[in-house]
């Protein structure tokens, strides 16, 4: 018997170095790829930049709020693209149809998310970094600029963009490829209820409770109170960040409950619809 | 050979889809060391009963072991140890070949990586495809890979499922010299699902026929032309798929 290679025992970050190896060299084979990860992002920004140089330059309320159309764009593109960064390398598994080899290999779930975490950490990067600096070059606002903010902010929405991918691929795994356009479709529910672009107080009443039990909806009012009223709301973060938890602890689970229903009815065994 | 514990064993093994039984109470055990050939119909129950044995499918009742390992349950304990190579699972495409060997075979925790990948590539045929990407290969050229990939960690069990489906004679038959070979140097216990009676003539120490779930035959193919009065496993398997099973100890 070949007992060349040790037993793998725990997690292992050699496992989740390999997937995320696996995924960069993806990434750099592929330039279409690489553009689609700047592409959205700028249009968006441009778009609303310039909508806000027009409106705030004719109505004095949208003067004082300043940045915050510009600042909302790239806070959702955070959220939106991290979400997409997770699920898109999720599904290059299922489009090479490399599922099975991965399934029946040493790579454990927690490993083969992990490197999902990080990739779209690393896909989020390159979009947004560039389009951070173009934001700084045509509508002077630095995103990096809110500092410590910027980081309490960054850290939520990753978060809910991780529980949300997590979730979607359970999906995929357990329903095949008909379960595919969720990873581009499930984020923008939150659009209109976590409050991107507008204050909670806008919504109607019944909607008040539904926008502030997602954790997106704090970061935005606490965007909106950075920018307009300079100040920093602490207090909205940690509920964002006690949210983030739960839901990160929930879409885990439901993740574990979808995987071994994938177990048990064989759809790992299929990569189609 | 004949006192180890089995490689493999599996016991009153069942999955039922539905209403469907896939697998209906199967029983096995492969020795270490040995080649056995799975046959049966398409929808016979093999590709369930290996997904089963790898830990992908969890039984609806019955036991797996591998290695000592209950599957799935205990399925990490052994992974590193076994592999399996398909024509229905792919390698990522735009990978280069040396990329999708490196990225399997740290997943596998093979030690000297960059030596392994060398030597593999040059025991398959491959030292000239390494750095092309894996979707540009013929198809040949990509089941050689997939195999690469299935021994890059030098498994002790190693499931194939059809690895010779859609290749010419020619490559057909070359792969089947490299897992003779792979067999020979590192004692791996084979289990193989094929349609290619020839391929499993050739390799299979002992043969397990399947039909509609449950096991109908099972022994070396020496023993099975005997036993149906054939010349050839295909006759043997056109009588089990036609239910005109054991002919000649009928005719006695």
């Amino acid at each position: 018997m070949n007992a060349r290679i040790a037993s793998p025992s725990g997690l292992s970050a050699r496992r989740v170095g390999a997937m995320v190896l696996r995924y960069w060299y993806l990434l750099r084979s592929s330039w279409p790829r690489l553009l689609d990860l700047i592409y959205w992002p700028a249009v968006q920004m441009f778009m609303w930049g310039f909508l806000q140089l027009y409106i705030s330059s004719n109505a004095g309320f949208f003067a004082r709020a300043g940045a915050t159309f510009i600042g909302a764009v790239l806070l959702w593109d955070i959220l939106f693209r991290g979400q997409l960064g997770f699920s898109i390398s999720f599904l290059e598994e299922m489009w090479a149809r490399n599922m099975g080899n991965l399934m029946i290999s040493p790579l454990r779930p927690v490993e083969f998310i992990a490197a999902l975490m990080i990739m779209s950490l690393i896909r989020l990067a390159i979009g947004m970094v560039p389009v951070s600096l173009l934001a700084i070059a045509f509508f002077g606002f630095n995103l990096w600029g809110l500092g410590l903010a910027l980081a309490a902010f960054f850290v939520n929405l990753i978060l809910t963009s991780w529980s949300i991918g997590i979730l979607v691929s359970g999906l995929v795994l357990r329903n095949g490829m008909g379960a595919e356009t969720l990873a581009w479709t499930i984020m923008f529910v939150m659009l209109p209820l976590t409050c991107v672009y507008y204050p909670v107080a806008v919504l109607p009443a019944f909607l008040h409770p539904v926008a502030w039990a997602l954790p997106p909806t704090y970061v935005f009012e606490g965007m909106r109170a950075l920018l307009i009223d300079h100040t920093f709301r602490l207090d909205l973060m940690l509920y964002a960040l006690a949210l983030n938890a739960v839901l990160f602890a929930a879409t885990s689970l439901v993740f574990v409950a979808l995987l071994a229903s994938a177990h048990r009815n064989g759809s790992l065994m299929q990569t189609g619809e | 050979m004949a006192n180890s514990p089995p490689a493999l064993e599996v016991q009153r093994l069942t999955k039922v889809y539905k209403t469907a039984r896939a697998v209906d109470g199967i029983d096995f055990a492969l020795s270490p060391g040995s080649i056995t050939g799975l046959l049966g119909g398409n929808g016979a129950g093999k590709t369930t009963t290996i997904a089963m044995i790898m830990g992908l499918v969890t039984p609806t009742s019955g036991s797996v072991r591998v290695l000592g390992a209950e599957m799935p349950r205990q399925r990490y304990r052994v992974l590193h140890r076994m592999n399996f190579e398909s024509p229905y699972v792919d390698m990522p495409m735009r990978l280069t070949v040396r990329q999708n060997l490196k990225v399997f075979g740290m997943i596998y925790g093979v030690p000297d990586l960059n030596e392994r990948i060398g030597e593999i590539a040059a025991q398959l045929d491959l030292v000239d495809l390494l750095d092309r990407p894996t979707g540009k290969l013929s198809a040949g050229q990509k089941t050689r890979v997939s195999l690469a990939k299935a021994l890059i960690n030098r498994p002790d069990i190693l499931l194939l499922d059809e690895p010779t489906a859609s290749l010419d004679p020619d490559t057909a038959d070359w792969v089947r010299g490299r897992l003779e070979d792979y067999r020979r140097e590192y004692s791996a216990t084979v289990l193989l699902a094929s349609h290619n009676m020839v391929e499993v003539e050739r390799l299979c120490d002992r043969v397990i026929i399947m039909k509609r779930g449950r096991i109908e035959d099972d022994a070396s193919p020496a023993v099975l032309l005997t036993r149906y009065g054939r010349h050839t496993l295909e006759e043997v398997f056109l009588d089990v798929a036609r239910g005109r099973a054991h002919v000649q100890e009928a005719a006695q």
